[in-house]
């Protein structure tokens, strides 16, 4: 079973215990050895200067060449991300491939009230919602699952670390052939 | 996501704009598609429809708006998202205007395209739920007034729900009273034609000349009393059906012009110049041998195979008689409610007696029969001297003692006493029954000396032919 590598690439240094957390979390989701994964390369031409954010297409391609062999690499970073037409995302997956990142700084949203156990819950939630689409899973309408779409991070706090009975049964399945027709 | 996915096709010319929201529709679970500009869009959209086109506003060569307003003529209930990085108050006024159903400033964010897709799948599935209910309650109402358990008519019945979906030609043959007109309504109210108009014309009732001008109009001095341009029934049918009943009846001259905008589907009004183009479904009907007709040479025979595409025979009442008590059951139901007359059924012998009868006037007699039979009936359930059937259940043309057999005034003779005597003597429904018009009919009376009630009329002895 291949496992699913965990990779901090953030500017700053990671919170203490927050990737621990996240790796656990992982681990319990998909019913397979998350590890972590470390290098000292950092994502190279992933900031668009005019919109100050990193484009998450540029951190998956890069995860692809300087991440691990086998197995999904999930990245977190400290950086806020993007995809062209959407003004910022928490995070960003290849549905169905092997990389996905998500970042701490959209999730950060009333943590200094809140105290850090909230940016913790919340990263977990995402990590595990990113690497669900990499297993291939879409959003989901079941209430709580977190496959659910969390546009903002009311919608993250609204959802649990869980995946429903129908993702888990998904999960399951043999990689259906993607229908998307390009 | 639960049910079917939601289609929506991308249109940008930044290939990075289509991946971008692509990727992220359809993890939303959306099936996408993308194009990269507007007549690849139209192309795709002409194939096969979709649900939402979210479309870039600037693009070379067709723009946004044009999209928007092309896809709507092919697809008006399409869900068109215009995204722009230049809005302006002009543009989004002109997009709604052409009936966009929102407008998104690139880049959006999440949250906001979210909340419009999930509003659009919401409306989308209640537009499809519409739908659905509508086809529902629509499916087979063309032929609710067709009943039949024959299996016959129920092949009849399948045949014309088959055509029903095409634009072929259809040729229904059939004894008077059949239910030919019903069916060529049935036909062209489960056809895709069905919204616009049926037109029927009745071939046998009118001149040449007047039918001529009746199908094909006529320009203002055309002829003597033409004072005005007059459209005909091939123009008023436009788009929908024409019903041309009594084909067989028709004149060489028209049967000359009917096979030329059959073939064409142009024809000129009487007196006009312009060539006037249609689209038109025919259904044609005749009680006559059309077969015997091309052979005697009184039917064209390049116009019978212009009509014989999809052939359908309906049988006359006497060979599926197990119809008549659902038939019966039917008219009472309907009469009762016209009426304002509680009528309950009829009673065992009355039956008996429907069943017994040959319905030389099939369908149309038998429902006359039974409208007579509600007028005259004073309890609820109809008896057999209601209905006034003839005394002899079956009257046909029997051998007269002596071995001899009728001549044919003899035979029509009995046949319109028996059905002036089925009427109580009601000219007008008689006429119905042996469908020809009032003027024949009274003619014919007088030709053999019958009066009102069937019987023969003393008054009138120099017309009066025994049999």
């Amino acid at each position: 079973m291949e496992p699913i590598f965990l990779w901090w690439i953030g500017e700053g240094p990671a919170q203490a215990g927050l990737l621990e957390h996240v790796r656990l979390h992982l681990a319990a989701a998909f019913q397979r050895p998350a590890l972590p994964w470390d290098g000292p390369e950092r994502p190279a031409g992933a900031l668009d200067p005019r919109r100050g954010q990193h484009a998450t297409s540029v951190i998956l391609t890069w995860l692809l060449q300087a991440g691990p062999p086998a197995g999904k690499v999930l990245a977190v970073t400290d950086q806020d991300l993007f995809i062209p037409i959407l003004t910022y995302v928490f995070g960003e997956a290849q549905l169905g491939g092997r990389a996905a990142v998500c970042s701490t700084a959209r999730l950060a949203e009333g943590v200094a009230l809140a105290g850090p156990r909230l940016l913790v819950e919340r990263l977990a939630k995402e990590a595990v919602h990113e690497v669900g689409h990499a297993f291939g899973l879409r959003h989901c309408d079941t209430l709580g699952c977190v496959m659910g779409r969390s546009p903002g991070v009311a919608g993250v706090d609204q959802k649990s670390h869980q995946l429903c009975t129908t993702c888990r049964r998904r999960l399951e399945e043999p990689p259906a052939r993607r229908p998307h027709v390009r | 996501m639960s049910g079917e996915r939601i289609k929506i096709l991308v249109v940008d010319d930044e290939e990075i704009v289509r991946e971008s929201l692509g990727g992220w529709l359809e993890k939303d679970g959306y099936l996408v598609e993308v194009a990269a500009d507007g007549p690849s869009a139209l192309a795709r959209l002409q194939a096969e429809p979709r649900a939402v086109l979210v479309a870039d506003l600037k693009m070379p060569g067709m723009d946004g708006l044009q999209l928007l307003e092309q896809a709507k003529r092919i697809q008006p209930d399409l869900a068109v998202v215009i995204m722009t990085a230049y809005a302006t108050v002009d543009t989004a006024v002109s997009a709604m205007k052409l009936g966009a159903y929102d407008y998104l400033m690139k880049p959006f964010d999440p949250e906001e395209l979210s909340l419009m897709m999930q509003k659009i799948t919401a409306q989308q599935a209640l537009i499809r739920e519409n739908a659905v209910l509508r086809q529902a309650l629509k499916k087979d109402q063309g032929f609710r007034d067709l009943v039949s358990r024959s299996p016959g008519m129920q092949a009849v019945f399948e045949m014309a729900r088959s055509a029903a979906r095409t634009s072929s030609t259809v040729l229904i043959l059939g004894e008077s009273g059949t239910g030919k007109e019903v069916l060529a309504r049935a036909i062209h109210a489960e056809s895709p034609r069905a919204a616009k108009a049926f037109v029927a014309v009745s071939c046998a009732s009118l001149t040449e000349s007047l039918l001529e001008s009746e199908l094909f109009g006529h320009e203002r001095g055309a002829f003597t009393g033409a004072n005005a341009r007059h459209k005909g029934k091939f123009e008023a049918a436009h788009g929908g059906t024409l019903f041309l009943d009594e084909i067989g009846d028709i004149g060489p001259k028209l049967q000359l012009d009917l096979l030329r905008v059959l073939e064409e589907r142009k024809f000129h009004r009487i007196g006009g110049n312009d060539l006037i183009e249609v689209d038109v479904r025919i259904v044609a009907a005749t009680n006559r041998d059309l077969k015997k007709a091309v052979a005697s040479g009184a039917f064209r025979e390049d116009l019978f195979y212009r009509l014989d595409v999809v052939v359908l025979s309906l049988p006359p009442l006497r060979q599926r008689k197990e119809d008549i008590p659902l038939l019966a059951e039917r008219f009472l139901e309907r009469l009762s409610v016209e009426m304002m007359k509680p009528i309950e059924g009829l009673s065992a012998e009355a039956m008996e007696g429907l069943l017994s009868y040959a319905w030389p006037g099939n369908v149309r007699e038998l429902r006359n029969a039974l409208e007579r039979a509600a007028v005259v009936a004073r309890t609820p359930v109809l008896q057999l001297s209601d209905l006034g059937l003839p005394a002899r259940a079956e009257p046909g043309p029997a051998a007269p003692a002596g071995g001899a057999l009728p001549s044919l005034d003899a035979v029509e003779r009995r046949h319109i006493a028996a059905v002036l005597s089925s009427t109580g003597g009601n000219v007008s429904q008689a006429a119905r029954v042996l469908d020809i018009d009032r003027v024949t009919l009274y003619s014919r009376m007088r030709k053999y000396g019958l009066k009102r009630d069937g019987e023969e009329d003393d008054t009138d002895p120099g017309h009066h032919q025994h049999s």
